[in-house]
């Protein structure tokens, strides 16, 4: 017989096919012409416009908006990809209502900003059908290895082919785009989307991938950095944050879960509970526990150990969750409880400043999913890091020379797509300044 | 309850909306749709001479401009006047007006310049109870190339000519259609009152091409590739329509003269304008043609509404309220000073004063890193611009300098007496101020 949600434990195939194909389309579906020209009609193209500011790619929104109400919007995608070679991705993942959109003025005029993120995916989704738009400067005959195939290296990577460098991006994984193609809901990007828009990206030439070749494992940075003229680490956060409940609940990290699903052609092959915990408060919380659902769980739970406002991801998002039918408790931490019932978790609330108020609750969880933050583990000797993360300064500088570092895997900023192409297009550039001069 | 009923040279008419000369009007069907929706009179669309009737293109005759969701703002058409036979539109005109009796029909008239056409046509019409005929003076596609229409409207002494034969040859009231297509609206004005006309109706179409399309490099509307100058209407023509209504409505020589106003009436307040600027009633085709004769009733309903507000209990009450308050430039009380204020609590940042004013006025808005836009008072030459472009309305006003204040922009203390240019002293022709 076959499973509903209601069956108990983690199996797979709770969804009719066609539940699962509607679960996952497209969130955000692309806005027809019409409705482009209207979206677009009512950006008010500010002066010095605050949305540009709160991009980190600083992409010239009101220009590229203009660009589609004039009815050519492979010219506003020229205007974002100058900006944002991932500016396809950004479109679908960006949380646009705590960037550009919330710095949009008809958001403090009406509290409905111009759709801008829906108006980016409008346009590169045009941009991207008429092929790569840059094309190399003259070779330079230099050479730089980038680590890591996602936002950051991508976009590293394709400003310095721009500027004639040879590019070699070496990635632990099997197939390139990082976090775009292992780690962001499928309903935000489905149909194959971050692997078309890297197969885009390359065909500016000059890049080679590597792949199955780890930082650490099968190279090393002191080879590299003897190898190439320069280095550009965006390897991400690989490690993730554990957690011991004693070995009474068996956890499950979100970030393989998610990784698992993204790679998973038949979603009703796709193991799920019925009752499903995820314990965190951030993105990652959010597309597991969202996914969750939409796989067929009964029941999902986000724990959180603070209150909503501190939240890492946003309140749209954590509507989004509600929306679904996930439930979100906050200020509760999990514990390991020894007489909690069979299959069930126990948790403790707690106050702001995370001190126990005495009252402990059970839920039930066949499948805990743990979201508590990721990591960098075992960063390449020699470099000094920051809170966790790779110290840089300027544009990625890294305390060894011939070293650049951006994205997650960075110090400051953000941990975001939109930030992580701002930081390997700025190193692009600096590098390309040094290898120069 | 306001009247809205009008007396408009002897036709009455229960509201002061009537249908324009225009395809909407061209046959007994619409003519009654639009009566039983409540309009209340029409102009019947243009007759021509008996014989065979004149023909259309069989290609698209309307061209239009549009706002971002389709919205149309202004329509224009290479229509001409009736294809249907002249004993067709007769019999019809007099079916509906035995029908409609306390409906205004009025109907619009082209026929070649000389005057046994009109003796012929005029007593075809008033044998159907028309109430009145309408000289199309002004249509400026087709027609004006056979020797009527604008052709005869951009030539004062024909409209006084035209106008003199049919008041000697029918009882009916005549309104003489103008054409804006001229360089002073007042001349042809003045020739319909001198030839005796009872009234003028204006304004008719603008001389137009909506649009070229960049592919074919053909104008629109485009017939077979090809594409002619037709006639612009709708809400963009209005300002057009109202100066030119106003020019009338205070001159001289044809102050009093009364005016069926046209061009752009879409709502009760455009209608409320024209009368306001002299005006007896409004005549009405886009914004039928964009949304249906059910319009009439916002129209009516709103102006009626309004009238009660201000306290106005006839239309005739309101024609031509503004008419004074029209002068020329010369005019203006120069003493009267402004300043652009910005209220910061509903400015929403956008900085598109600061772009107006940095870029194309006098640099009277300073910008501070926090986005506060703030008016410089020593530069504002109160231009208005910042007002116009900003979206959140009534964000930037312009207030007056109270007398005694000094206008820092000229150092000047500011007087409530007023002076304008006649009195100014740069003014070589001012008169002595003592």
């Amino acid at each position: 017989m076959a499973a509903t949600p209601a069956t108990p434990g983690v199996v797979p195939g709770r969804l009719d096919a066609a539940d699962y194909a509607a679960n996952f389309a497209d969130l955000h579906p692309d806005f027809d012409p019409h409705e482009a020209a209207v979206a677009a009609d009512r950006c008010y193209f500010c002066h010095d416009a605050p949305c540009i500011a709160a991009c980190p790619t600083e992409i010239d929104i009101p220009l590229f908006i203009r660009q589609i109400a004039t009815g050519q919007p492979e010219a506003a995608a020229r205007t974002i990809f100058d900006q944002n070679i991932l500016g396809g991705m950004c479109a679908r993942v960006c949380p646009t209502e705590t960037l550009c959109e919330e710095a949009c003025v008809r958001e403090a005029a009406e509290g409905k900003p111009v759709e801008i993120g829906r108006l980016q995916r409008f346009a590169t989704d045009r941009g991207m059908a008429e092929g790569h738009p840059f094309a190399r400067a003259a070779p330079t005959g230099k050479r730089v290895a980038v680590v890591g195939a996602g936002p950051a290296g991508l976009a590293c990577a394709h400003r310095l082919a721009m500027h004639g460098h040879d590019v070699v991006v070496h990635d632990a994984r099997p197939k390139p785009g990082g976090l775009n193609e292992y780690g962001i809901a499928a309903y935000k990007t489905p149909g194959g989307f971050a692997r078309a828009e890297v197969d885009w990206l390359l065909a500016i030439g000059g890049i080679e991938l590597r792949h199955g070749t780890a930082l650490g494992r099968e190279i090393g940075l002191d080879a590299l950095r003897a190898d190439y003229d320069a280095v550009f680490l965006g390897v991400g956060l690989p490690g993730v944050n554990g957690l011991d409940l004693g070995g009474s609940v068996a956890l499950r990290d979100a970030v393989d879960f998610i990784a698992g699903l993204r790679q998973t052609a038949d979603l009703s092959t796709l193991p799920v509970g019925r009752d499903v915990v995820v314990i965190g408060g951030g993105m990652t919380a959010i597309d597991a526990a969202v996914q969750s659902k939409l796989l067929g769980a009964r029941e999902v739970t986000i724990v959180y150990r603070r209150g909503r406002a501190r939240m890492k991801a946003s309140r749209v998002e954590q509507d989004h969750a509600t929306d679904a039918g996930v439930r979100i408790v906050t200020n509760a931490r999990p514990v390991n409880d020894p007489a909690a019932p069979a299959g069930h978790v126990a948790f403790d609330y707690v106050d702001d400043d995370q001190t126990p108020t005495g009252e402990r609750f059970h839920l039930p969880a066949d499948q805990v999913l743990v979201a508590i933050g990721q990591r960098l583990d075992d960063a390449p000797g020699g470099l000094a890091q920051e809170g966790g993360k790779i110290a840089v300064s300027g544009a990625g500088r890294t305390s060894l020379p011939g070293v650049w570092a951006g994205g997650d895997c960075a110090a400051g900023g953000e941990d975001l797509t939109v930030t992580a192409v701002a930081q390997g297009r700025d190193a692009a550039e600096d590098i390309h300044a040094s290898l120069t001069r | 309850m306001a009247d809205l009923s009008t007396d408009f040279v002897g036709i009455t008419s229960p509201n002061p909306f009537w249908l324009a000369s225009a395809p909407p009007t061209d046959k007994k069907y619409n003519v009654e749709r639009a009566f039983r929706a409540g309009w209340g009179g029409v102009v019947w669309k243009t007759l021509g001479e008996a014989g065979p009737p004149i023909v259309n293109v069989n290609g698209p005759r309307y061209g239009a401009v549009w706002g971002a969701d389709r919205r149309l703002l202004g329509l224009n058409n290479i229509e001409l006047i009736t294809d249907r036979p002249l004993e067709v539109n007769l019999r019809e005109i007099k079916e509906v007006k035995r029908d409609w009796p306390d409906r205004a029909m009025v109907v619009s008239l082209m026929v070649p310049c000389t005057e046994d056409a009109w003796k012929a046509i005029l007593p075809l019409v008033e044998e159907t109870g028309a109430d009145g005929i309408e000289l199309n003076f002004g249509c400026p596609h087709g027609m004006s190339e056979r020797g009527m229409g604008s052709a005869v409207g951009q030539v004062p002494e024909y409209i006084e000519m035209v106008t003199r034969w049919c008041k000697a040859n029918t009882r009916m009231p005549v309104i003489v259609k103008l054409t804006p297509n001229i360089t002073d609206i007042r001349y042809p004005a003045r020739a319909a009152k001198a030839g005796g006309a009872d009234a003028v109706s204006l304004i008719n179409t603008v001389s137009s091409i909506t649009s070229v399309n960049l592919d074919t490099m053909s104008p629109e509307p485009s017939i077979d590739g090809k594409g002619t100058h037709g006639g612009y209407c709708g809400p963009a023509v209005k300002p057009i329509a109202l100066n030119m209504v106003a020019q009338i409505a205070r001159d001289p020589e044809t102050r009093g003269l009364p005016i069926s106003g046209i061009g752009g009436v879409t709502t009760w307040r455009d209608a409320a304008e024209f009368l306001a600027l002299g005006a007896g009633n409004v005549q009405v085709c886009t914004a039928a043609m964009t949304y249906g004769f059910r319009i009439v009733q916002e129209m009516a309903a709103g102006l009626s509404h309004w009238m009660d507000e201000k306290g106005h209990t006839s239309v005739a009450d309101v024609v031509g309220r503004a008419v004074p308050n029209v002068t020329d430039w010369q005019y203006l009380n120069l003493n009267y000073v402004t300043k652009a204020r910005i209220d910061q609590d509903s400015c929403i940042k956008c900085g598109r004063c600061y772009a107006a004013c940095e870029d194309t006025s006098h640099q009277a808005i300073s910008m501070s890193p926090e986005r506060v836009f703030e008016v410089i008072d020593a530069e504002c030459v109160a231009c208005n611009l910042c007002v116009n472009v900003c979206p959140v309305e009534d964000c930037i006003t312009m207030e007056r300098l109270p007398a005694g204040a000094t206008d820092l922009r000229t150092g000047l203390t500011v007087t409530d007496t007023p002076a304008d240019w006649t009195q100014h002293p740069n003014n070589p022709a001012a008169r002595a101020a003592e």
